[in-house]
């Protein structure tokens, strides 16, 4: 395609003349608005308000958001980028997305950091979860803004209450016992929430580690499914019986935002969802439980392996995109140390984008503020995946499968066990016939 | 120029030439999208995949017709459609009746009977997710809770028929709107010979109203029909298709493969389907309805 090129050099030749013209009268005029999409995620919201910080620094540069919920942000962004729409120059995407967009070509390779960005100083994990790691198009292409594993979160008082000790290790069956002891729907607090709402990145999340743990996979060496396995239908059957039992009404609705709101205002006993939680867990003006809070590691089955994720947002560039260098100042603003300081300073030290560097955990202030600090750490560099399950797979990824297929093979899957978590289909029907749409999928993808 | 017995003028190229640039204008407005659709749906295009791409036969077409999700939404936008047919009919007939009836505040209760029509959609379908019917904060929940009774989780448990339920609900007052009209054109001195007959008011609603607006109904069916099959945003909103598919509509379906999937071919070959679908109905639909005016 050589078209990109035409009309980029004749926007430079326009965009010389208008500036030409309009020196005089303002520097201001040449200021260059960029867009940028991203996710309605607390984090993000904090970026957003700082705003003003970023455009005091760099007059030359204007931010224009667009802020999503989760789901649609994905669509809007892939239907952008696939059709080479240029609508946006800086996009909000995860571990899953990074490896595949740049491997088609859609993504702007991050050679030419400044030095003092420190590339080093991002956690290893999480920085080769964005990059692409063989042949030629080997490099970073996206940059960190905030990385996370997954965590047993818990109401002390509750357990003291009940007599319960945590141990270091918990497993998915005490955690069901558990759950039986604190639930007590008259006074509101329900046994533990988990996601229930469909979606590969969000119910599918959390029931991925789950069934690895019950020492399940997605897919054998052959790439044939494995949804009817007798893993999976342990894993799915204890997560509907337990979240019958003790979990809140509605659940095929909570996804990780509904699930914190519950829990910060003090309704679940427990709940396993990501680390990046803990912040507003710990933040007394977000979280009525902040005093009450106890953590242990994600809950194991049959296997350690694979039972906490590893994901991270980050932030790219398009190819698309026709102010890339505006972008990349913008990004490498947004994932610097002076920009976690910044939020430090402001919103408090629990609050900050975690799990993105090294040297974050190392910040006296932030270790002061956050009693989980050296625990999420801890989570995130042990989480691998390489190695997720019990059993071999032809695949990467932890609570998902890096091939492009997944995206929707993790939300028809998670529509149909969400059917079964409302009583709409029994967990069988709802495995089988997730086996064979995923069986459909594979085989009209040729594999 | 000769003239047709109905009266339409037939050829000449002269009237021919006249007519062209409309014609081509609404062919091109009609043609375009149809045919790329229908070249689409022969197409391997998905947007995650780029590299595979090329000629897929009726590949599409193949994956989507042994799918079970099409026959589940196939069942499911017939049980919409007809569910909420019958619901605004039933109920638009009633409250037409009713509201005829001379009392107190008429004006403001028809105003308010109305009302529900002018809401957008995606409006409508949030204030009942989060107001009406949501399980912990909703009107319903505590309505049954007055009662003792447990709340209903209504998305999850009843999900198609939660649909139902907003969708009747805004177009409830689109039935009224045309019955009352109807109703107004009935000829009093007609239900006044009637009653002097010794007929009450049943056999008055059975025997006259009901034979009169027959028209009427026939449109509103019509009309309906044609908006009710492509419902959207009330599912959307809601239910998202869910539980599993108890709430995926044909529209819902091709929005999944398009949107979800990115599967650009097997939407076309989707769309395609469901063009068909409508035509299929529409031709038996307007053949009644027609027999019905001619009457």
């Amino acid at each position: 395609m050589r078209l990109p090129h035409i009309t980029k050099s004749r926007r430079h030749l326009l965009s010389l003349a208008s500036v030409a013209a309009l020196a005089p009268l303002s520097a201001q005029v040449s200021a260059e608005t960029i867009t940028v999409a991203t996710v309605n995620n607390a984090d993000m919201v904090v970026m957003q308000s700082l705003t003003s910080e970023f455009e005091k620094a760099h007059p030359d540069i204007t931010l224009d958001w667009v802020i999503l919920e989760e789901n649609v942000l994905r669509q809007r962004l892939t239907t952008d980028v696939a059709t080479q729409g240029g609508q946006f120059d800086v996009m909000t995407i995860g571990t899953y997305e990074v490896p595949i967009w740049a491997k088609h070509g859609w993504l702007t390779k991050l050679d030419n950091l400044p030095e003092d960005y420190q590339v080093d100083d991002l956690i290893k994990p999480v920085r080769d979860g964005l990059s692409v790691t063989e042949g030629e198009k080997k490099g970073l292409y996206a940059l960190p803004f905030y990385g996370e594993s997954s965590m047993l979160y818990y109401r002390k008082d509750l357990f003291e209450q009940a007599g319960i000790e945590m141990p270091e290790q918990p497993t998915w069956s005490q955690v069901n016992d558990w759950a039986a002891k604190l639930n007590s729907a008259d006074e509101g607090v329900y046994g533990i929430c988990l996601r229930g709402k469909p979606g590969w990145g969000e119910n599918m999340a959390v029931l991925g580690t789950m069934v690895n743990s019950f020492g399940g996979r997605w897919f054998n060496e052959e790439w044939e499914p494995q949804l009817d396995s007798p893993a999976w239908s342990e894993a799915i059957n204890f997560y509907v019986d337990m979240m019958g039992k003790y979990g809140p009404p509605g659940a095929t609705s909570n996804g990780f935002n509904e699930n914190l709101a519950l829990f910060s205002s003090g309704k679940c006993g427990m709940w396993v969802d990501a680390t990046s939680a803990a912040g507003k867990l710990y933040n007394p003006k977000e979280s009525s439980v902040a005093d009450k809070l106890g953590f242990a590691p994600a809950p194991i089955a049959k296997t350690e392996k694979g039972s906490h994720w590893l994901w991270s947002w980050a932030l790219a560039i398009p190819e698309s995109s026709k102010s890339k260098d505006a972008a990349q100042t913008f990004i490498t603003w947004a994932t610097s140390q002076e920009y976690v300081n910044l939020v430090g300073e402001r919103e408090g030290w629990a609050s900050i984008p975690p799990g993105t560097r090294v040297s974050t955990y190392e910040n006296p202030s932030y270790k002061d503020a956050a009693p989980f600090a050296g625990f999420v750490m801890d989570a995130i560099t042990s989480a691998d995946p390489t190695d997720p399950t019990l059993e071999p797979v032809p695949y990467v990824g932890v609570q998902m499968v890096t091939i492009p297929e997944f995206q929707s093979i993790g939300t028809q899957v998670g529509q149909m066990i969400a059917a079964a978590l409302a009583g709409q289909m029994s967990v069988d029907q709802a495995l089988s016939s997730a086996q064979r749409s995923t069986e459909r999928t594979m085989r009209q993808s040729g594999y | 120029m000769r003239t047709r017995a109905s009266g339409r003028t037939v050829g000449g190229l002269r009237t021919l030439s006249l007519q062209a640039p409309a014609v081509s204008l609404l062919l091109m407005w009609m043609l375009v999208p149809l045919v790329m659709t229908l070249w689409f749906s022969f197409q391997r295009y998905n947007l995650m995949m780029p590299s595979v791409s090329g000629f897929a036969g009726v590949d599409n077409y193949y994956f989507l017709l042994t799918d079970p999700s099409l026959w589940t939404a196939m069942g499911n936008t017939l049980l919409l459609v007809g569910w909420v047919l019958v619901a605004t009919v039933v109920g638009g007939t009633l409250l037409a009746v009713l509201l005829q009836q001379e009392f107190f505040g008429r004006g403001v209760a028809r105003l308010f009977v109305i009302a529900p029509f002018f809401i957008m959609p995606t409006v409508s379908a949030l204030v009942w997710k989060n107001m009406m019917m949501h399980p912990v904060n909703g009107i319903l929940a505590w309505v049954a809770g007055l009662f003792g009774l447990p709340a209903i989780d209504w998305f999850a448990s009843l999900p198609l028929t939660s649909i139902v339920i907003i969708v009747t609900w805004q177009w409830l007052p689109f039935a009224v709107l045309i019955l009352l009209t109807a109703i107004q054109s009935l000829d009093d001195d007609q239900v006044e010979a009637a009653r002097m007959d010794g007929a009450g008011p049943i056999a008055i609603f059975f025997y006259i109203t009901l034979p009169h607006l027959k028209r009427a109904i026939s449109v509103v069916v019509m009309i309906e029909m044609i908006f009710l099959l492509t419902i959207f945003a009330e599912i959307f909103v809601t239910t998202s298709g869910g539980p599993g598919l108890a709430s995926t509509n044909l529209a819902y379906l091709i929005y999944i493969r398009a949107l979800l999937d990115f599967d650009v071919g097997g939407a076309s070959a989707g769309g395609v389907i469901a063009i068909i679908l409508a035509n299929i109905v529409a031709f038996f639909l307007v053949r009644t309805v027609a027999k019905n005016l001619e009457n």
